[in-house]
């Protein structure tokens, strides 16, 4: 950041609009332009070019060009400089970030993934956003054990090595928390994309399907309802799932992304559960038991329950509805000049397979089909890009996604006249973002 | 019966008679081994709604309190109610309506923060929950029957027991008829299941849609830098560079610190659940320890604090002893702390 003129050399150059102060703009569509603000327009517009002109005018050579730059005139780094490869350099600003204030200990936090920077359907997995209930802990998997119990005709234990050696499969899903959006519910409450909805990723898991495990335990199908997964963190922290998900598409995984699990995730074994919210996805996993009753763990009895208008609780609360959201533009970003931009974001569903993106430029009004960029995966984050073009107004930018079960995604208003503003949980919400005229993007709600 | 468990319980019938869709390699069956009795009892630590997992035990309030002002009250306040770490356990609003009716009506009232005894339904919940996972920086470390006297105490600053009472296996059961939220929660939704259904659907139109496009909230100006200068968050060369937020004189006026902080000894021995560098959270903030010792050679007393723990240089709150914590980390926290800049 600190070689801000090199930039201003190359393509990102503020539009002339952005230096007029948004009060002459209201000053002039207030009273039309006479000959006062004609003047104070025309100084703004004389500023703009002093800005801009710095150095590469039309019909003058870039110098990055016609000067050989450094890196074209030295012998270049060995191979294995860095045995584990690093984001260059230049990438220092898309890392993870906390919402100052959120929590009171880092513990018990969450640090957010920076989605507005990033392309296509897999998270990194050094940017997966972070959500500890006690703290990360790096487990010896040598001494990691799995266990099944419960209504199974065997207990079972299995290192690692035995996982390891089962049939594996590796499946993209994506993960939100379940309290993903949760500041938004009663007013515009963060700035950007990365706080809005920055607890989302979208991963290669590989690992053993939970159903052969369970059959190796011999699983009571005829009593089995629930399973509770646990883990073996200072949290051992538990949750309820379906018997319906557990038999379905459970993964026990131990790789993300073509390495194994990060620590952060959950080092060396998590319990992915595909569509449904991220703290059922079990880390450090140590243990499934095998019930005929739900368990009323603490993240499914004190927190992670949904309070409604009327005072009653949702528990269980599991499923993730389908939810979409522009990346880019998003809050806090700036379009510097008229024309064509490729509006670009992420649309999932908990229930299967994306089958419709829309976007709106006026809020609401009017929907246009975006464009599905690469594989529509069940139950993972599909990209999606939108051609627009900005002509300076301002504008009010929606998505809209329709899943292969034809729910679509509702309105701020439609949800919270249901559920109210206070159930912290699954909202999956329209998000709107204003471009003002001035090309700064900021998060707005409507209605 | 509603429908939706209607739903369910024909779903259960019909898994109950299929089996597996994949075909099971036999030889998988050499992986894995049978858990002893013991592993199984070592681990299988959770208790149900209905009590089943609960071991034998009983404890009184009063032995409850002990424990808590020992081991609790640092995070949680000497009552229950602090909400400066943790959100409060108890109080808020229950009336005795509430216990009568098992519907703790103030969770309509946005202006009542909503506490752990007004919210759960279920006592194995936080005998769980404690018995799992507490206290926050030596999980596992209670016995059975601190457990229990610890979820009699709570129990008795919400009002639901006497302070006379003692907890066991044998009269849990009716104290969870006492619950004050014990008919709040409810599954009657579509979030439970995959094939739930969804109790809001948006709607589908198109084009000219009646929406309501007025801007009703936006961050404010002020607000707009509280996570930072939002121009470092993304790339500065990309087709969407961010919005300058901070003022522009800020970076050149901060000074480079040169009394490097520990940070990983800091955040890796637990010590940032209790301190931060300005401000009180459960202890004193660095800063203030820094002032206090300033120029008095301090190293080798602060050295013997962390380790060892204490109480009233700071006011009533007991730091634990941080014995777990290797010599170089405490070395270089002891150093920092000590150090004259």
């Amino acid at each position: 950041m600190s070689d801000s003129s090199e930039h201003t050399q190359g393509h990102v150059r503020p539009a002339p609009e952005s230096f007029i102060k948004p009060d002459l703009v209201a000053s002039i569509s207030a009273h039309g332009i006479d000959d006062e603000r004609r003047g104070l327009l025309k100084g703004a517009f004389a500023s703009a070019l002093v800005a801009m002109t710095g150095k590469a005018v039309a019909g003058e050579s870039d110098p990055n060009i016609v000067n050989v730059p450094e890196w074209s005139k030295i012998l270049g780094k060995s191979v294995a400089t860095n045995p584990y490869g690093l984001p260059s350099k230049y990438e220092a600003n898309i890392i993870r970030r906390q919402s100052p204030g959120l929590t009171q200990t880092d513990q018990a936090s969450v640090a957010f993934t920076p989605l507005q920077s990033m392309f296509g359907m897999i998270t990194p997995s050094g940017l997966h956003f972070e959500r500890h209930h006690q703290g990360w802990v790096d487990i010896d998997p040598s001494r990691h054990r799995f266990m099944i119990n419960g209504l199974v005709k065997t207990p079972m234990v299995f290192t690692m090595e035995e996982l390891m050696r089962m049939p594996s499969v590796s499946r993209m899903h994506f993960l939100e928390c379940g309290a993903n959006t949760a500041l938004e519910w009663g007013n515009s409450a963060v700035p950007t994309v990365q706080y809005t909805h920055g607890m989302l990723s979208g991963s290669e898991w590989t690992g053993v399907p939970l159903s052969l495990l369970l059959e190796r335990a011999g699983i009571d199908l005829a009593k089995a309802k629930y399973i509770l997964a646990e883990g073996a963190d200072g949290s051992s922290m538990t949750r309820t799932i379906n018997i319906e998900n557990a038999l379905d598409d459970c993964i026990v995984a131990y790789g993300q992304n073509g390495e194994m699990i990060r620590p952060e995730q959950g080092y060396p074994l998590r319990l992915v559960v595909p569509g449904v919210q991220g703290v059922s996805w079990v880390k450090w996993l140590r243990r499934i038991e095998v019930g005929d009753q739900p368990y009323a763990a603490k993240d499914e009895a004190s927190h992670y329950v949904d309070l409604m208008p009327d005072g009653m609780q949702r528990q269980y609360t599991a499923i993730q509805e389908a939810k979409s959201v522009i990346t880019s533009p998003s809050g806090g970003q700036k379009l510097m000049n008229q024309g064509y931009y490729c509006v670009t974001g992420l649309a999932w569903s908990g229930r299967g397979v994306v089958k419709k993106v829309e976007v709106s430029a006026d809020g609401g009004r009017n929907w246009h089909e975006a464009r599905i960029e690469g594989p529509a995966l069940p139950k993972m984050i599909t990209r999606f890009n939108f051609d627009w073009v900005w002509k300076g107004e301002e504008a009010l930018l929606q998505s809209r996604v329709t899943d292969s079960t034809g729910y679509v995604q509702p309105q701020r208003t439609e949800l919270i006249a249901v559920r109210g503003t206070r159930s912290i949980y699954h909202n999956n919400a329209i998000q709107t973002w204003r471009v003002n005229q001035s090309g700064e993007v900021e998060n707005v709600q409507l209605g | 019966m509603c429908s939706l468990a209607k739903t369910l319980l024909a779903g259960m019938a019909l898994l109950s008679t299929v089996t597996f869709a994949s075909s099971y390699p036999e030889a998988l069956n050499q992986l894995g081994r049978v858990a002893t009795d013991a592993e199984v009892a070592a681990w299988d630590i959770d208790v149900r709604p209905d009590f089943k997992g609960l071991p034998v035990g009983s404890g009184s309030v009063e032995d409850g309190e002990a424990i808590w002002l020992d081991k609790c009250a640092v995070c949680h306040g000497d009552f229950g109610d602090s909400n400066e770490v943790f959100s409060p356990l108890v109080l808020g609003s229950i009336t005795p309506e509430d216990m009568e009716s098992g519907r703790v009506a103030a969770l309509t009232d946005a202006a009542v923060v909503r506490t752990t005894l007004m919210k759960v339904a279920t006592l194995s919940t936080i005998w769980d929950y404690i018995n799992r996972a507490m206290p926050w920086n030596a999980p596992k470390s209670l016995e059975v029957d601190e457990v229990y006297a610890l979820t009699a105490y709570l129990l008795h600053l919400g009002y639901i027991v006497e302070y006379d009472f003692v907890l066991s296996n044998e009269n849990i059961n009716d104290v969870q008829a006492q619950m004050p939220n014990r008919n709040g929660m409810t599954t009657d939704h579509g979030l439970w299941s995959v094939s739930g259904t969804p109790d809001v659907v948006g709607s589908g139109c198109t084009s000219d849609c009646k929406v309501d496009t007025t801007v009703t909230s936006f961050i404010p100006a002020y607000a707009m830098n509280a996570h930072g200068n939002l121009k470092d968050q993304v790339r500065d060369y990309g087709p969407f560079p961010g919005i300058q937020t901070a003022p522009e004189s800020d970076a050149a006026e901060v000074a480079a610190p040169t009394n490097v902080i520990p940070e990983q000894a800091l955040i890796s021995n637990g010590c940032t659940g209790c301190h931060k560098q300005e401000g009180q959270l459960v202890g004193p903030s660095f800063n203030d320890i820094m002032a206090r010792y300033k120029g008095q050679d301090a190293f080798e007393y602060l050295k013997g604090k962390v380790k060892n723990g204490g109480s009233g240089v700071w006011g009533s709150m007991a730091m634990p002893p941080m014995s777990q914590i290797d010599d170089s980390a405490l070395q270089a926290i002891a150093e920092w702390l000590a150090a004259d800049n």
